[in-house]
């Protein structure tokens, strides 16, 4: 039982991590705008390329 | 002229529309802007945009040129706009009113296709607004905003937006509040329940400890950062010497904290970190869908916004585009038909008709001669005229009303909401009982006393009644927004609830002004025939009169040949004639036709007239409503009883006896109303005790907008359209004020409902806690518990009685948003 000392720490750090993803997400912008993407994914048809991302810091990456 | 169908729909924006006149690939358009549009998106092989969303557009009646959007082009508007540029690439936010549905974003996130130089481009939706990025080395600012315009989207260009930066709302600091508590929550309930499962049992105390240890760790942020708000509430609360709800939650804050580090530093039990994790999860989530449900509108905008960004300045025999800031006294400007007059101003030449429905309310033009000075806000109507500015723009006419104090009102400092009046009482309640208890166990067991006084501290913390209102009236808000009626914030709801009087404008509140009836009637000779209409047609289409454009319009849908008109004259402030196969046609009031030596019968009609001659003897006269809108009456009679009523109106007595009898004898109507009779008749109204709603339209009703407790602007364009008020509602659901008014009292039953449920889990939890026994486990099943049931009870009931009251439901069509002609968006 006493393995779990040292599990239990452990797991905390792997939910930080998660933690971590998450402040950088909001961060990020992505909670800025939480209706549009629910709506572009309806009008992707998957043929359309989108143009390069240029990039900017603070600016979603955009998947196509 | 509702006799016959409209023969065939544009198939860009669906109004109706001559056959053959611009027909391309078998699809018929109303007009050469929309035609185009509708080539440039197949050209580039984006014909998707008419399969997906709701199939409303924007009819595109005629482009602005490049040249309407060259100023964008001068430095110093441009490093407004622009948010980020480096040579190669230029990002700008661009404010697009007319995204409404998905086709509006697929499309406009394919810009890169359909002009070069254009890169990614990022619609958000709630906000209205494209973030696009191109490359200035290819194409120039105003390229885009042409390129935006001529598809339907015109960007809307404020002259507030150039002085002030874009707000950024504080939502990323809340979901970060959330995502820490939550995430200290999930972890510290993991270590609990096998605390509370029995696990120290056969493990030792070594796990507790361990356990312990930990979550206190996990609440130190929780407490630094996700409790922040409580704090700073508190603070402000000590200042100010009132209760708000936050000062009994920090409270209960600082009990829990403070008895759960002593009880693990102390080795004496493993505390309530998280109840305490839970509860401001809680709490955090309720702030988040608080600032969600009013985050859309932008309330507080004032006339500026209404004002162009740029207007044509004359230098010798050149003209130029310039930003409104660099305008000079004594400046020569060109204002065009449609444009507002941005500043006080000489006229000097051109047939000017001024429009001053901004500031008077009265939608006739005025014709003025040159040499007449022109006041700010007046929007000139007809062709191009020439003016030397007066003052400068930040003193004109417009801004002196709005300087006055008369005009500025804070609304802060009302009431206090219903919260924070129950909390007040609930504070004193709850210390109140936590120093009996204390002083009760004091005799027999001084350390249970103690323990008793910190349980009711913390069982009593008030989460569960501070959820209750924002919840139910975030709710409400919501149920309201469905059917297009949009709060300021959730108070107006109580304040509604309060209303005791209501005052109307007339002009675009109970009467419509743009989808009146327009009816021909003539004493004797009979209906126009299709020749004769086509003729009245072809002269009344040259003009931009209001009137002119509404027979010219009502006449359009006969679907009607077209035909040439030889000799047009237009009289400013009179009428226009023309010739058409030989006869002459005059359109006009019957005053100018009577100058003429015609007979014009007098008429009792409501409404305006245009009289019609044909070859020097009358033919009759079309009646252009300013229709009453349906449902008033019955709109009058539900808030009769109950309400005291009155009208305003800035337009003459002529229709005082018809809304004598729609409003009933008890009512005050008052005709010939400026601004200030307006702001001056709801502060007496004010003076004796009354709590008054104020619904009218336009910037001449915003300072009695702004003094009513509660000020409606009723609006043809939701989007585009909002002076300083408490609710926006969308003008076709004017009658449903008494419905809204009803709704606002049973929501505010509502929240006293869900406060009676909290309370009740606090009589529950308080009778556990003075008995000085309160386990952590009963502390961490009762507060999620409280909470999660007030939220359930809070929405369920509002969305309950939205039915009931009839304002439930979804407004299907939302075609209303889009019936405003482009022109008026664009002044």
């Amino acid at each position: 039982m006493s393995v779990l000392l040292i599990l239990i720490p452990l797991s905390l750090v792997v939910a930080a991590l998660f933690l971590g993803a998450f402040i950088w997400a909001v961060r990020a912008g992505q909670y800025e705008d939480t209706c549009t993407p629910s709506m572009r994914v309806l009008a992707d048809d998957g043929t359309v390329r989108g143009p390069k991302s240029e990039g900017f810091e603070n600016q979603p990456a955009r998947t196509r | 002229m509702a006799g016959k169908e409209a023969a065939i729909a544009c198939f860009h924006c669906g109004t109706a529309c001559v056959a053959g006149r611009h027909a391309r690939g078998g699809r018929e358009f109303c007009c050469s802007g929309c035609q185009t549009v509708f080539e440039l998106l197949s050209e580039a092989g984006l014909d998707r945009y008419y399969e997906l969303g709701d199939g409303v557009r924007a009819r595109v009646d005629a482009a602005s040129s490049v040249e309407s959007f060259r100023f964008l082009d001068t430095p110093e508007v441009r490093g407004r706009f622009v948010d980020f540029e480096d040579g190669q690439v230029t990002r700008v936010t661009f404010q697009l009113p007319n995204i409404h549905c998905l086709a509006c974003v697929w499309l406009l996130e394919n810009l890169f296709r359909l002009q070069p130089g254009i890169g990614k481009s990022t619609v958000h939706f709630p906000r209205k607004q494209a973030v696009i990025t191109f490359d200035p080395r290819v194409t120039k600012l105003s390229d885009v905003a042409t390129l935006l315009d001529s598809l339907g989207y015109p960007p809307e260009l404020r002259l507030s937006d150039l002085e002030k930066p874009p707000v950024n709302p504080a939502t990323r600091r809340m979901w970060l509040q959330t995502g820490i508590a939550g995430f200290a929550f999930g972890n510290t309930m993991l270590f609990s329940i096998s605390i509370y499962l029995g696990l120290d049992a056969f493990s030792g105390p070594s796990f507790l400890r361990m356990f312990g240890v930990l979550s206190l760790l996990l609440s130190i942020p929780v407490i630094t950062i996700s409790a922040r708000e409580y704090w700073e509430a508190s603070l402000r609360a000590l200042k100010h010497r009132q209760i708000p709800i936050e000062v009994p939650i920090a409270f209960g804050i600082v009990a829990i904290w403070g008895q759960s580090v002593w009880e693990v530093l102390s080795g004496t039990g493993e505390g309530y970190f998280d109840s305490l994790a839970g509860l401001l999860f809680f709490l955090n989530i309720g702030r988040i869908f608080q600032q969600k449900t009013f985050d859309r509108l932008a309330f507080d905008r004032d006339y500026r916004s209404f004002f162009p960004l740029s207007v044509m300045r004359r230098r010798g025999e050149s003209e130029e585009r310039v930003a409104l800031a660099q305008i000079a006294v004594g400046d020569r400007l060109v204002i065009r038909h449609g444009e507002l007059l941005p500043a006080d101003a000489r006229l000097l030449g051109g047939a000017a008709m001024i429009d001053y429905s901004f500031v008077t309310g009265e939608s006739e033009p005025v014709a003025k001669t040159a040499g007449e000075v022109l006041h700010a806000g007046g929007r000139q109507q007809g062709g191009a005229i020439e003016v030397e500015t007066v003052k400068a723009v930040n003193q004109g006419y417009l801004t002196d009303l709005w300087n006055q104090e008369a005009f500025r009102k804070t609304k802060d400092n009302t009431f206090g909401t219903l919260t924070n009046t129950y909390s007040r009482r609930f504070t004193w309640i709850i210390l109140g009982i936590a120093v009996a208890a204390a002083l009760g166990w004091m005799p027999f067991d001084p350390s249970r006393g103690l323990k008793a006084f910190i349980s009711v501290l913390i069982v009593a913390c008030p989460c569960a009644l501070a959820l209750a209102a924002p919840f139910t009236l975030g709710s409400a808000m919501r149920v309201l927004a469905r059917r297009r009626i949009f709060l300021r914030n959730p108070e107006v709801i109580e304040t509604l609830a309060q209303v005791d009087a209501v005052v109307f404008d007339k002009t675009g509140t109970l009467t419509s002004s743009g989808t009146g009836d327009v009816r021909w009637s003539s004493a004797d000779r009979g209906e126009l025939t299709a020749e004769e209409a086509a003729a009245v047609r072809a002269v009344a289409v040259q003009s931009t009169h209001p009137l002119a454009r509404r027979v010219s319009d009502a006449l359009a849908e006969m679907g009607l040949a077209r035909v040439e008109v030889a000799d047009f004259r237009e009289v400013a402030g009179c009428g226009v004639e023309g010739r058409v196969d030989g006869r002459r046609w005059r359109l006009g009031s019957p005053a100018w036709l009577r100058q003429g030596g015609v007979e014009v019968r007098e008429s009792v009609a409501p409404g305006s007239r245009v009289a019609v001659e044909v070859d020097g003897e009358s033919r009759g006269e079309f009646t252009v409503g300013g229709e009453v809108r349906p449902e008033t009456d019955a709109l009058l009679k539900a808030l009769g009883g109950r309400y005291e009523l009155a009208l305003l109106s800035g337009d003459n007595e002529r229709e005082r006896e018809r809304f004598a009898g729609l409003f009933g004898n008890a009512a005050k109507l008052h005709f010939n109303q400026g601004p200030l009779h307006k702001l001056g008749f709801i502060r007496d109204l004010q003076k004796a005790g009354r709590r008054v709603l104020m619904a009218g339209d336009g910037l001449n009703d915003a300072g009695a907008l702004r003094q009513a407790d509660v000020g409606v602007a009723v609006t043809e364009d939701v989007a585009s359209f909002s002076p300083a008020s408490d609710v926006i509602l969308q003008a076709g659901e004017v009658p449903r004020i008494a419905a809204i008014l009803d709704f606002s009292r049973r929501v505010v039953r509502v929240v006293r409902i869900s406060f009676l449920v909290s309370t009740a889990y606090n009589v529950v939890g308080l009778a556990i806690a003075a008995s000085g026994k309160l386990s952590p486990i009963v502390c961490a099943v009762l507060m999620p518990l409280s909470s999660v049931s007030v939220v359930l009870v809070a929405c369920g009931l509002t969305e309950w009685v939205g039915r009931r009251a009839g304002v439930a439901g979804r407004v299907i069509s939302s075609t209303a948003v889009h019936s405003v002609p482009m022109e008026a968006k664009k002044p």
